[in-house]
């Protein structure tokens, strides 16, 4: 029993990482990893690097985000923001549903999501009938100068793709994403 | 990895890119020899063999003395030189230089600030070569080049003649090696020591590492970041080292190349596939208004015949389709006629002015934060006040969402909430775990993301929101002429899971291409012009080849060699060193053995090596194109740059950019320094947006006397949106700093700790000083020069643990003329002591430095 206290397992020249900090409950504990329900081959969603992350999903949330060692690229490394990137989907800050500020309102109201696509699509094509060019100094340009995007490189390409294919048949021209800034 | 000499430059790798910088640390520990050249002395500094300390936009003096120390010791890799560049190349005896006319170039319009490029071409080529320019200059005028600068021509850039005459013996003194010496002979190492602040000693050290590490037998890489593109001569700061790596002959070749760093996990995708207002997918241009404007008119101005981009029509044919499928046909010029139109800058700062002017209404913005991430943030918050509705996609309650509650312009009384007219949409989005789709990394590479699980609550991908709203626009749609391209826009996408989310990997084919037999295509070699192909993006086409998502193969690197082709896809055709014909001689025979890469296998009458090659697989390195050949049979065996309409790599580019065929250094627009190798100060063809919203520094103002430059923390992203909120992140980088040299804080008086106000003619924050060694001042033009740092990650809301000033609403709105990228890495300010007056007080100190 003496021989199993730390302080001594230590003092006997064992390392405090190993052996000497082994007990019952330690031994029991299991990595989140492995008590996984499933794995998700991922990409870190930071810079352009484009680590390989393995996302590990316990009762239905993500429970862990590891680098992937399998990838030619980062080797299984993650940078700090790779690293906390589970709290980027599991922090309490995230906004989870659809808030509303009517023009002139002081306080957000919530908003049924159904309701606001179709209020958003009410809204784009009245503009876009509102603010409809034909013609620009006589020439035919087919657009409207009422509508505009921003955003697109944190998004996925097919993303972009539909976004950029959607705003052009709207004949609104006026897209940008921070590849610009 | 391979190179024998790795110079950073306009980057923080270590800090802002770490996981990549690995390789770097790994090239040094095998022999490789790195530079850090940057404003500031970072991690990457700690890291490499020499750092050397830089004035914030200087660093085409640095860069062009390097390429005329080259020059006049007649150090260039000149084998490839000759074979693979435009240096014989004969100019016109119509091109007037820097050198004649005090830092313009010929063609230079005074009035509309814009350059007329007709001079720049080569000799005896007039009409042929630059057909579809000179209808457009014919026509559209000096507005064409306020359209869309080199994008207007698409992938292949601006077309020149595939046989201009040439003087192989580069003798002749209008032949592009003898212009590009007399340009930058006025490029010194005192040039440098008097403007970049840089001694002769480390400039010296620094050419002759480059000099001993390029050639048949070694290879240096240049690796670059924002630090170099946010500048109002950012596409001249990448021309300037694209010059000097094809004199050392360091292109296509491994362990050579010039590397961009860039920021967002799919910000190469989205230009790729643009978010982007002036080109389409694939870099085609988006069309501009022309009276005659239809497809035939729109592919003769896109560009040249000859190279790969001599296919263009087949390109832009498979995308019309793509898009509205059978309703595109060849008699209705594939309904070319459903695209809208350009007329000019229609870029981020120019929408954010027509928000303020009131011309823009509605906004959609998803996953950016303009309010705190865009410079000049007042000018975007006004903007943003004076919408009709507003859309915001992202995880948290962004600023951009909530500037009518709790922006800036309440607290000094500007803005009243309920004054403000804007209705607002808040929408919460999918993360990247909780969809699946692309990014395409700063290489290239498409890498897939599987999902891990659903999105909570409300959230959906953006992938959701812009496929039910097409549908719902679509139902909207009426039998009007104007609504034609809505009608008949293609939208069926399989619909799975109990959101009805779209399939991204249906769309991802689409993206891919399909062939007549609607199976997935494999290469863009496959696409035809004749509307029998459709495809999304023809760059990325092959994507699905075999009816297999490339981009999620996922064999572990440790299984490959270095290329690794099989996990994901990179575009163009899985290649990973891009132009790597040149990495053999022009008979095909690797420059050396330690340098091999692609050679030629004449027994198999094809090109091999461990990557996919950049060329025609079976084309010979004698061949020689016959009369009128056409697209990239115009280009002859020894001809590496296959999307160049001659095959060369460019050093003297005689058509494609709004500033110049050649760079030349200019100062920042705000500056404290005279532009000592030319008369003319700033680019003189730079884009201001002057309004009261958004004013700039007097140039040399003694009332801003410091360089001001931002940058990027490892622990925070951008404008903070995404680390801000995070516990981990907030806790190891909590606070706004702004960096100075010791010496500066003893001028003012500040210690370590103390609070700084810094200033400038659009706002003033607040921040805590950092005294530090790491910055260094300058000795510039005789006299010393502080520069300070800040990064720019904080701001008031995003759900942010921590907050802080908004370092971006101090910087002006100047745009580069080629891209419309912002000048935000070099500026100037002034610092006070202590924190800044809240309210009505913050706004009169603002006007006092204005008009003091």
């Amino acid at each position: 029993m003496f021989a199993r206290w730390p302080v001594i397992r230590q003092l006997r020249g064992q390392d405090g990482r190993g052996q000497a900090a082994r007990s019952a409950r330690t031994d029991a504990l299991r990595p989140r990893v492995e008590e996984a329900d499933s794995v998700a081959r991922s990409v870190c969603p930071y810079c352009a690097v484009g680590c390989g992350q393995l996302v590990y999903v316990k009762d239905g949330k993500v429970s862990q985000i590891e680098g992937d060692p399998d990838s030619p690229i980062s080797r299984g490394r993650l940078c700090p923001k790779g690293s906390a990137s589970k709290q980027l989907v599991t922090h309490a800050g995230r906004q989870t549903t659809v808030l509303y500020r009517r023009p002139y309102g002081m306080e957000w109201e919530p908003l049924d999501l159904g309701t606001a696509m179709e209020m958003i699509a009410d809204r784009v094509m009245r503009t876009r009938r509102d603010t409809w060019q034909q013609e620009h100094e006589g020439k035919v340009v087919r657009r409207t100068m009422g509508i505009a995007g921003l955003g697109g490189a944190t998004l996925d390409n097919e993303e972009n793709y539909l976004m950029k294919k959607l705003y052009t048949a709207l004949g609104a021209i006026q897209v940008e994403n921070q590849a610009r800034i | 990895m391979r190179a024998d000499c790795i110079v950073i430059q306009g980057s923080n790798m270590a800090e802002c890119h770490p996981v990549g910088f690995q390789w770097v640390v790994e090239a040094r520990a095998r022999g490789a020899k790195v530079f850090h050249v940057d404003p500031r002395y970072t991690r990457t500094s700690a890291l490499s063999d020499r750092y050397l300390n830089i004035r914030a936009g200087s660093d085409i003096v640095l860069l062009g003395a390097l390429i005329n120390h080259v020059l006049s010791n007649e150090l260039d890799f000149r084998e490839y030189v000759l074979a693979y560049t435009n240096a014989p190349m004969i100019v016109s005896e119509a091109y007037r230089d820097t050198e004649d006319l005090d830092g313009l170039f010929s063609g230079f319009d005074p009035e509309t600030r814009a350059y007329d490029p007709s001079t720049w071409r080569y000799e005896g080529v007039a009409e042929e070569p630059a057909a579809g320019l000179r209808a457009e200059q014919l026509e559209a005028g000096q507005a064409h080049a306020l359209a869309a600068g080199p994008d207007q021509y698409g992938a292949g850039g601006a077309a020149a003649h595939p046989h201009p005459t040439t003087d192989p013996t580069l003798r002749h003194p209008r032949c592009v090696y003898q212009v590009l010496k007399r340009h930058f002979a006025r490029y010194t190492p005192e040039m440098v020591e008097e403007l970049c602040g840089l001694s002769r000693a480390d400039f010296a050290e620094l050419a002759d590492a480059i000099i001993a590490n390029s050639g048949r037998e070694r290879t240096t890489a240049w690796v670059y970041s924002v630090g170099w593109t946010q500048h109002t001569v950012g596409v001249q700061y990448i021309r300037t080292a694209s010059i000097l790596q094809l004199l050392l002959g360091n292109i296509g070749r491994p362990g050579g190349g010039i590397m961009a760093l860039r920021g967002h996990a799919s910000i190469q995708g989205s230009t790729d596939i643009p978010t982007l207002f002036n080109i389409l997918p694939g870099y085609l241009p988006m069309p501009y208004s022309h009276a005659d404007e239809n497809l035939d008119a729109y592919l003769t101005r896109a560009g040249g015949d000859t190279g790969f981009w001599g296919r263009k029509r087949a390109y832009m044919v498979s995308l019309l389709k793509a898009w509205w499928g059978d309703a595109a046909t060849e008699e209705n010029g594939f309904r070319f006629d459903n695209l809208p139109l350009l007329t000019g800058d229609h870029g981020h700062y120019r929408t954010v002015m027509g928000m303020i002017e009131g011309t823009v209404k509605g906004y959609f913005v998803v996953g950016e934060n303009p309010a705190v991430g865009s410079s000049g943030g007042r000018a975007q918050r006004f903007g943003l006040a004076n919408l009709d509705w507003l859309v915001v996609r992202d995880l948290t309650q962004v600023e951009t969402a909530t500037f009518w509650k709790d922006g800036p312009e309440l607290e000094t009384g500007e803005m009243r909430t309920e004054d403000i007219g804007t209705e607002v949409f808040f929408l919460p989005a999918a993360s990247h775990v909780e969809k699946e789709g692309t990014f395409t990394n700063t290489q290239r590479l498409l890498q897939w993301r599987e999902k891990a699980l659903d999105p909570p609550g409300d959230c959906r991908s953006d992938l959701w929101f812009y496929y039910h709203l097409g549908k719902l626009l679509k139902e909207r749609a009426s039998s009007d002429d104007r609504d034609r391209p809505l009608r008949e826009l293609t939208w069926d996408y399989p619909e799975e899971g109990e959101h009805r989310d779209p399939s991204a990997s249906a769309v991802l084919r689409e993206i891919g291409g399909v062939g007549p037999d609607g199976r997935a295509l494999s290469a863009y070699t496959e696409l035809r012009p004749d509307g029998s192909t459709r495809c999304g993006c023809w760059i990325y086409c092959g994507v699905y080849a075999d009816e297999v998502n490339q981009a999620a193969r996922r064999r572990p690197g440790r299984e490959q060699n270095l290329e690794a082709l099989e996990w994901g896809w990179a575009w163009p055709a899985n290649r990973r060193i891009l132009y790597n014909r040149a990495s053999a001689d022009p008979a095909g025979r690797p420059w050396s053995e330690r340098k091999a890469y692609l050679r030629w296998d004449e027994e198999r009458g094809e090109w091999a090596g461990p990557d996919v090659p950049d060329f025609e697989k079976g084309k010979h390195p004698s061949y020689l194109p016959p009369d009128g050949a056409a697209a990239e049979d115009a280009l002859s065996g020894t001809d590496p740059f296959i999307m160049q309409t001659d095959g060369k790599g460019w050093l003297f580019a005689p058509a494609g950019l709004a500033d110049g065929p050649l760079p030349a250094h200019y100062e920042p627009l705000e500056s404290p320094v005279r532009n000592s190798l030319y008369g003319t100060q700033s680019n003189p063809a730079l884009r201001t947006y002057p309004r009261p919203e958004s004013p700039y520094n007097p140039e040399r103002s003694p009332r801003f006397p410091y360089v001001l430059t931002t940058y990027r923390l490892t622990e925070h992203h951008t404008a903070g949106g995404m680390s801000r909120p995070l516990a981990y992140l907030a806790e190891l980088q909590p606070e706004l700093f702004c960096e100075m040299s010791p010496a500066l804080a003893a001028e003012l008086g500040l210690e370590n700790g103390d609070w700084a106000t810094i200033v400038t003619s659009r706002t003033a924050i607040e921040a805590r000083v950092l005294v530090t060694e790491r910055v260094r001042p300058l000795r510039i033009q005789g006299r010393i020069v502080h520069q300070i740092g800040l990064p720019y990650h904080w701001g008031w809301g995003s759900g942010g643990l921590v907050t802080g000033d908004i370092v971006n609403d101090l910087l002006p709105i100047a745009v580069d003329p080629n891209v419309y990228i912002q000048e935000s890495k070099a500026t100037t300010c002034d610092v006070l002591p202590g924190r800044r007056p809240r309210g009505a007080e913050l706004l009169r100190l603002v006007e006092e430095y204005r008009h003091g």
